[in-house]
């Protein structure tokens, strides 16, 4: 199962949930895993970057994730 | 990944494919396109840095002989909210309405209407015909008034976001973040000894020397070009897009060559304006931008306020750290807080860390990015507290970075565990260079310090034509705003086998390139190079494929080496390589034209690393300090044109210094820019600075075939805390604010 | 207004402009005579992205008004290349990579022909108090140094 990590600023739609373990082949999937236990978490879930084993994705979907991945959400970054 | 490879291309410094124009005075720039039947737009600006629009009247304006246009925000579609995606995107309605006022004017200078005329003169003369009826607000002008509980609000409609509960009345705050780890308390607990401090930073200005200028002309059935000077005219296409309710289809948009960004050209400002003026004209409008209008009314660097608290035992190794940052964000949400809150402690392996991140209106412009926006704030208080500590400690503030120093593996403070990454490698060289091993000049001070960017990735496209005779033409679409023609015709040259000097280099425009997001977050030769070499691979696959119908054997057994198609390795050694030239002569015959592509969303921007140190005397009567030498040493994956990449860190470096030693914006108590020119807001020139010493690291960035890491943003970050760890070096005092201006050092001299 | 008739040179060809009063130099050579070679980064003053030479003499064309180049020879950097070929100040700009964005380079070459035409020997100290009126962002200045360095060496052996 990989271990998906959430920060502060999206703890408000995971209902204060900073941690899970989901099993899911990509991104893809992990979102709809993550849509059905958080209900109305899409938007903001799919807004993020997204870090898989320490390479940073701003619109990630088709990446595949490993069975003992670390998944991490992050704000969107923007450079100059 | 190539490792140890001998490159042929790669690492040479040829002369850029757009030199010869740039040094003669042929290649053209914003402001150099002149049409025929062309009308010159200007903007009104607000003379209140917050106020009500009561009553605007554009008649009198209208009625003026040589006047064609006159726009004000009722022309402009009703500003939907939404995003717009990418690099200087944001909510459509906030860009939309910085473009121009509805209701409210929010800083001195925001655009509230804009005329098109015959000349110039006329032009202004129509602003001075257009009245407008103001209710004066107080200004909100600084963090602390921002922040207050009873502050006046610069937007009414602004809810603070990412709170844990839905706010309930509006503020100034427009979001706020957190990043934590373990227990700082507890890590507080274990520290020998604990810094803590205060700084801050004034907004400052990207000071490109171009300003912003374009021409746009929209025919009758309403398509439009627009010629611009731009980090991403696609960005563009697609922000003037969302803001006049067009299709991108309707707007051809093309990338004039570009006088400097970094950062600042990723919005629109005069685009829409130029378009609804042109509209309503049905003539060319050409809108340039005043220096004066560029630093008032563009987008300057967020000011900021950084209290830092790090504790850490004997040793050095760092037990605890807090970060409280605030960012203004001028007149609409979207300071970098993020990544400066993700920036803060990101060279660091801490247990224990806590990071609170602000991102506050007030009455003053729009902050866009510049260079690793975000980074040079947060940094610039780390940087100086871990100087602090060094100091407490007596230990090496090299020694004291190494000591903590994340390494590949390590869990990155915003979340993730590095990849390869040089950090270490910069810290030990930095320790090991010569100028670190002299002694400090007699009066001066050195200061050390590290700096850090992600870097980006992003869509890029390339297409690669192959011409009759054998060379290259590659389109792409990445604004070239310092050398990336160089660096990508280097990386075809490398892939292809083809010299250097076969290849051409075009920056299409919306219609003649695949989508390409904007040269910005160091993406360019890392993202749209991948494009470029993906492109080239494709064209390898089809040359060998012609080579193999020339040959009348199968694909798989024809190789590509140096240029030219060869039979594979002890099969049909007879026949004769072909070159790309000799593959094109009978291309006709074999299948037509080549041509090969590329578009991708490139993946895994190898975070950039580095590591500066300066010396910097302070004269002990007047105040002023001087940069006596500066070392900057950086990792950069693999330097594809190194005399480019030297260029970054050494431009970087001068900016970072200025930001540091002398530019702010001084605003008066109404909100008015006191300094919008470069002679009271001066950027560093010729005789203020020594040569920068470089050192390029090469730690390959596993993702990328060359092993590319992005190279522009992170040599503007570490500056900063290097001048002010030098002149606490040489004044025996901390000076915790930016910029060490005379009279700021010389006060600090004073009290001490 | 009525406009003035105003008789100039520009690199050598004879030319003819009607202006205003008080149009300066740079709107003229950009505008009317279509040398956009010549860049406006601030119109006061400040950044020598504007500098021509008027009688041989380093300006900014934005602070001169265009009637004063009434029987003067401008040079702008349209005019320093050669029958031959790049002057080696814009050789050895190339070489060294001392522009990066290019909008300071014009005035950067014309300034440096300034320079080395009263001082063909000149040591760092006085390179970059002479280009200290010439603004550039981009590259720190370091690159910009060094190609003047080598343009004067270079041109010293020549001479
Ligand atoms: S435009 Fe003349 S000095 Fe800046
Ligand atoms: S090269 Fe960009 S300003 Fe000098």
């Amino acid at each position: 199962m990989a271990r998906v990590v959430f920060p502060d600023h999206l703890l408000s739609v995971t209902g204060g949930v900073r941690e899970v373990e989901v099993r899911a082949a990509d991104v893809r999937e992990l979102l709809l895993c993550l849509a059905e236990r958080f209900p109305g978490s899409e938007t903001a879930l799919s807004k993020s970057a997204i870090a898989i084993d320490g390479q940073i994705h701003q619109d990630a979907y088709l990446e595949p994730i490993g069975d003992d991945s670390e998944v991490f959400f992050m704000l969107r970054l923007e450079g100059g | 990944m190539a490792e140890a490879t001998e490159f042929k291309a790669i690492g040479t410094r040829p002369v850029r494919p757009d030199g010869v124009d740039k040094v003669t005075g042929r290649a053209q720039f914003g402001a150099d396109l002149n049409l025929p039947n062309m009308l010159y737009g200007k903007v009104l600006r607000s003379p209140h840095a917050h106020a009500r629009i009561r009553r605007i009247d554009l008649d009198a304006a209208r009625a003026m002989p040589g006047v064609h246009a006159v726009v004000s925000g009722a022309d402009f579609p009703g500003a939907q909210h939404g995003e717009i995606g990418g690099e200087g995107g944001g909510d459509v309605a906030d860009v939309a309405k910085n473009v121009m006022a509805r209701d409210k004017v929010l800083y001195h200078g925001h655009p509230l209407a804009a005329v098109a005329a015959t000349s110039q003169a006329i032009a202004e003369a129509a602003l001075a015909a257009i009245e407008v009826e103001y209710e004066v607000l107080t200004p909100v002008l600084d963090l602390e008034a921002a922040m207050a509980p009873d502050a006046v609000l610069v937007n009414e409609n602004c809810f603070t976001k990412n709170l844990p509960e839905p706010a309930e009345k509006p503020s100034n705050i427009a979001s706020v973040m957190t990043l934590a780890r373990g227990n700082v308390d507890e890590g507080f607990e274990l520290a020998d000894v604990i810094v803590e401090g205060e700084y801050r930073i004034p907004m400052a200005h990207q000071g490109y020397i171009e300003p912003h200028a374009c021409t746009a002309t929209v025919n009758e059935s309403g398509q439009a070009t627009v010629w611009t000077c731009t980090q991403g005219h696609f960005a563009l296409r697609t922000q003037t897009a969302n803001i006049l309710d067009m299709s991108v289809a309707d707007l051809k948009f093309i990338a004039s060559e570009i006088g400097g960004g970094f950062g600042g050209k990723t919005v629109v400002y005069l685009e829409p304006v130029a378009v609804m003026l042109s509209t309503q004209a049905r003539r060319p409008v050409k809108m340039v931008m005043s220096r004066e209008e560029v630093f008032r009314a563009s987008g300057p660097a967020a000011g900021s306020c950084a209290k830092i608290r790090v504790g850490a035992k004997k040793d050095g190794t760092i037990t605890a750290a807090t970060a409280w940052l605030a960012y203004e964000a001028g007149a609409f949400e979207g300071a970098p807080m993020g990544p400066g809150a993700m920036c803060v402690f990101a060279p660091y392996d801490l247990e224990n860390f806590r990071v609170e991140g602000f991102d506050v209106l007030v009455n003053k412009p729009k902050v866009a990015a510049y260079r690793a926006p975000g980074a040079p704030q947060s940094m610039h208080a780390m940087e100086s507290a871990l100087d602090d500590l060094a100091r407490e400690l007596n230990m090496d503030p090299i020694d004291l970075r190494l000591k903590n120093a994340v390494a590949e593996g390590s869990q990155a403070a915003y979340g993730p565990k590095f990849p390869a990454i040089g950090f270490r490698e910069c810290l030990e060289a930095a320790k090991a260079h010569p100028n670190y091993q002299k002694p400090v000049p007699e009066g001066a001070g050195r200061g050390v310090a590290a700096g850090f960017w992600f870097n980006a990735g992003m869509e890029s496209s390339a297409e690669v034509h192959i011409n009759e005779d054998g060379t290259v033409q590659i389109i792409e679409g990445s604004p070239d705003i310092g050398g990336s023609r160089a660096s990508m015709a280097l990386m075809a040259a490398e892939t292809l086998g083809v010299p250097y000097e076969k290849i051409r280099v075009l920056v299409g425009d919306t219609e003649a390139s695949g989508f390409n997001n904007v040269t910005g977050g160091s993406r360019t030769t890392f993202a749209t190079g991948m494009a470029v070499i993906q492109a080239c691979e494709d064209i390898i696959a089809q040359c060998k494929d012609r080579a193999a119908k020339t040959w009348g054997v199968d694909a798989d057994q024809v190789e590509w080496e140096d240029g030219q198609a060869i039979p594979a390795p002890g099969v049909n050694a007879e026949l004769k390589p072909l070159t790309l030239a000799e593959i094109m002569k009978t291309a006709a015959r074999t299948g037509g034209p080549i041509l090969g592509r590329a578009a991708l969303n490139a993946r895994g921007p190898g975070a950039g690393f580095s590591v500066n140190f300066g010396d910097l005397k302070v004269d002990r009567e007047t105040g002023k300090v001087d940069v006596l030498s500066f070392t900057a040493i950086q990792d950069a994956g693999k330097a594809i044109h190194p005399a480019y990449v030297e260029g970054q860190m050494q431009g970087g470096a001068v900016q970072g210094l200025g930001w540091a030693l002398n530019e702010e914006y001084i605003f008066d108590g109404n909100g008015v820019l006191e300094n919008p020119g470069f002679l009271d807001y001066r950027i560093p020139v010729a005789s203020d600075m020594p040569m920068i010493d470089t050192q390029i690291i090469e730690v390959p960035n596993p993702s990328h075939p060359f092993g590319v890491r992005g190279v522009g943003e992170t040599p503007i970050v570490a500056p900063l805390a290097v001048a002010a760890n030098a002149v606490r070096d040489a004044i025996g005092r901390r000076v915790h604010d930016l910029p060490l201006s005379p009279p700021n050092v010389l006060a600090a001299i004073e009290e001490g | 207004m009525s406009k003035v008739h105003v008789t100039t040179r520009v690199n050598g060809d004879p030319v003819e402009f009607l202006c205003t009063p008080e149009q300066t130099l740079v709107d003229v050579l950009r505008d009317t005579l279509d040398r956009t070679g010549t860049k406006e980064g601030c119109s006061t003053g400040d950044c020598g992205a504007c500098s021509v030479l008027l009688n041989g003499r380093l300006v900014c064309a934005c602070l001169v008004l265009a009637v004063e180049s009434e029987g003067a020879e401008v040079t702008t950097i349209e005019g320093i290349a050669t029958e031959e070929g790049l002057h080696p100040i814009q050789e050895k700009f190339l070489e060294h990579a001392a522009l990066q964005c290019g909008i300071c380079t014009p005035g950067f070459i014309v300034a440096t022909k300034a320079l080395l035409d009263k001082h063909p020997e000149p040591d760092e100290e006085t390179i970059r108090y002479w280009l200290a009126g010439n603004l550039c962002r981009c590259t720190g200045y370091d690159k910009i140094i060094r190609a003047v360095q080598d343009a004067a060496t270079t041109l010293a052996h020549e001479a």
